[in-house]
């Protein structure tokens, strides 16, 4: 018999350490599943193993994590680290592969905790090696201590370039140049959302804060960037980019890109679940109730992998799933859950104040989210956006369609990558919202497993198998 | 041959060191490093070519997004690179294009 436990976490960050805390202060037995070897998602990664150095260079929002951490010191938690995900049932079984061997866990409720991923920002040039996302170099920091020589490039838009940014002089790098993408527009459209923000000003104050850093190292911040490309053989070797009205080129081994973070939705596309089209982040988000609880009974979403929020939204979210799931385990009464979940709803909102404004000031430029026919766009197939305009041509309707044209969303990332610029691309060609276009439908296994890992997942007990047979 | 990429290490853990083996090259690791980690570290930008058109490609989401840092680790081919932490002696090979089927390898 598969094992059964109370709640299954599937993501070990903020929302997921939160929600098994919680879960467990509450008497439930929580297993808490993650790919990494150790809690903290990636905002709060390595922070297991941290020095004086590491901790100056990242600043005073990392070890907050460490609260968070030691929530997780709790008899009813079991942590199961280095074990990875690859399918979730609508029956609640959760699917592990860890170590070569796989396993199956029943779950009463399980919270999808899986976070978010860096949008992808592709342009000419950018699947050259050298070229990472920003959150890769952030990863490298946290896990390895790692920072990049002299004149690597930023480029993109968003809170994370300016931190990166931060943290790099902070550890002595000499950035090369920080290339902002951000239309210029944006600016005044974001005006609107201000009085809201303010609410939260403690973002804003980072945020100010960070620029002025920035500001006062003289690294070189071109603005209004467009027309970015990596060029190089084998490696990139520079950057090229127009900038008010004039063309530049800037050598460089390292391009770090970022425009921001949508929700991973990998599992819960894969359970067929409702999303809807966020137009101001343009991504979607599966559809929830107030507590998280998605279509399906017992199975909830809490963090960014619902909608980007930041590391304390995932956290209020991980605290309602988990007391809603203790709730309806009868842990708790009904009155205990709503009284409890009142101050986690206050901090909550006070969170979610700043998004409208963040969101439309660092909007992605329409450029890197529909490039140029030239440019790849699915990185596994090496498909290019002018390809999928073609097969849109030919009637492709969505990105279904045009995977089976030419296999964009095939390789083994499984769309994850490419999944919204593929939308995004049909979309424009086609004169419609991406809401109209749709996504990848996803399919497990959600991670790729070996026939060898899978023949060892335990059978069905024997006895029920004739059970079945005989009924 | 590493070629060319340059990161550098703010502070070292006091675990200690790791010897990997990338393409038959002793790379020295940090204890901790993911094994996509410490080729970026030692000077590999490249780490694979890809199935399609066969060109060079490196590591790029170091969270188990985006696959482009498939590698073979111990036999087992297409393993990514950041998801795999580094051990004592672990032999590390490029992916080159697309991989062929054979029968019979290490992979159960």
């Amino acid at each position: 018999m598969p094992e059964r436990t109370d709640l299954v976490v599937i993501g070990a960050g903020p929302a997921g350490m939160a929600a098994a805390a919680c879960a467990a202060q509450r008497d439930l037995r929580v297993l808490l599943i993650d790919e990494q070897p150790a809690a903290g998602g990636q905002i709060y990664r390595g922070l297991d193993y941290t020095d004086r150095v590491k901790l100056e260079v990242l600043g005073p929002d990392y070890p907050r994590g460490r609260e968070l951490l030691d929530g997780l010191a709790q008899p009813g938690i079991r942590c199961l680290p280095e074990s990875t995900v690859w399918q979730v049932t609508r029956e609640r079984e959760v699917f592990i592969s860890r170590n070569g061997e796989a396993d199956v866990v029943v779950a009463d409720r399980i919270v999808l905790a899986t976070g978010a991923m860096e949008r992808a920002m592709p342009f000419p040039g950018w699947t050259r090696a050298g070229v990472m996302n920003a959150g890769a170099g952030q990863i490298l920091l946290k896990g390895s201590a790692l920072i990049p020589d002299d004149n690597a490039v930023l480029a993109g838009s968003g809170p994370l370039l300016y931190l990166l940014a931060w943290q790099y002089l902070q550890a002595g790098v000499k950035v090369g140049a920080i290339l902002e993408t951000t239309p210029r527009s944006n600016l005044i459209q974001a005006m609107v959302h201000l009085p809201g923000a303010l609410r939260a000003n403690a973002y804003l104050r980072k945020g100010i804060g960070l620029l002025r850093a920035i500001r006062r190292s003289r690294v070189p911040h071109f603005r209004g960037v467009t027309a970015l490309r990596a060029l190089g053989s084998a490696q990139v070797e520079s950057v090229a980019f127009e900038s008010g009205g004039n063309a530049h080129a800037l050598p460089c081994s390292i391009l770090l890109l970022h425009q921001g973070v949508v929700p991973n939705v990998q599992i819960t596309r894969s359970l067929g679940l409702e999303h809807d089209w966020a137009p101001l982040p343009r991504c979607w988000h599966p559809r929830v109730s107030a507590w998280g609880e998605t279509a399906i009974e017992g199975i909830y979403v809490a963090g960014d992998g619902g909608g980007i929020g930041g590391a304390e939204v995932a956290a209020q979210q991980g605290r309602l799933a988990a007391l809603h799931a203790a709730q309806h385990l009868g842990a708790i009464s009904v009155q205990e859950c709503e009284s409890q979940a009142r101050p986690v709803r206050r901090h909550l909102a006070y969170h979610l104040a700043v998004r409208s404004f963040l969101d439309t000031l660092y909007s992605p430029a329409r450029e890197y989210l529909c490039p140029s026919n030239e440019t790849i766009i699915c990185r596994c197939e090496e498909v290019t956006a002018g390809s999928v305009r073609e097969y849109v041509r030919l009637g492709c309707l969505g990105p279904n369609q045009t995977k089976a044209f030419g296999r964009p969303g095939m390789g083994p990332c499984q769309g994850r990558l490419c999944g919204l610029t593929v939308s995004e691309v049909i979309a424009g060609a086609r004169g419609v919202s991406p809401a109209e276009v749709g996504y990848y439908r996803v399919r497990p296994p959600i991670k790729p497993i070996t026939l060898g890992e899978l023949a060892t997942l335990p059978l069905p007990d024997e006895q029920q198998l004739e059970a079945q047979d005989i009924g | 041959m590493p070629n060319g990429l340059s990161f550098n290490r703010l502070s070292e853990r006091p675990g200690g060191t790791v010897t990997i083996c990338f393409e038959g090259q002793p790379v020295t690791a940090q204890d901790g490093d993911t094994v996509a980690a410490a080729l970026l570290a030692a000077g590999y930008a490249v780490t694979r070519t890809t199935p399609v058109h066969g060109v060079p490609r490196g590591p790029f989401c170091m969270m188990g997004v985006c696959f482009d840092c498939l590698l073979e680790i111990d036999g087992r081919a297409n393993r990514q690179g950041c998801m795999v932490r580094v051990t004592e002696g672990l032999q590390v090979r490029r992916m080159a294009g697309a991989r062929s089927a054979s029968i019979g390898e290490a992979d159960a």
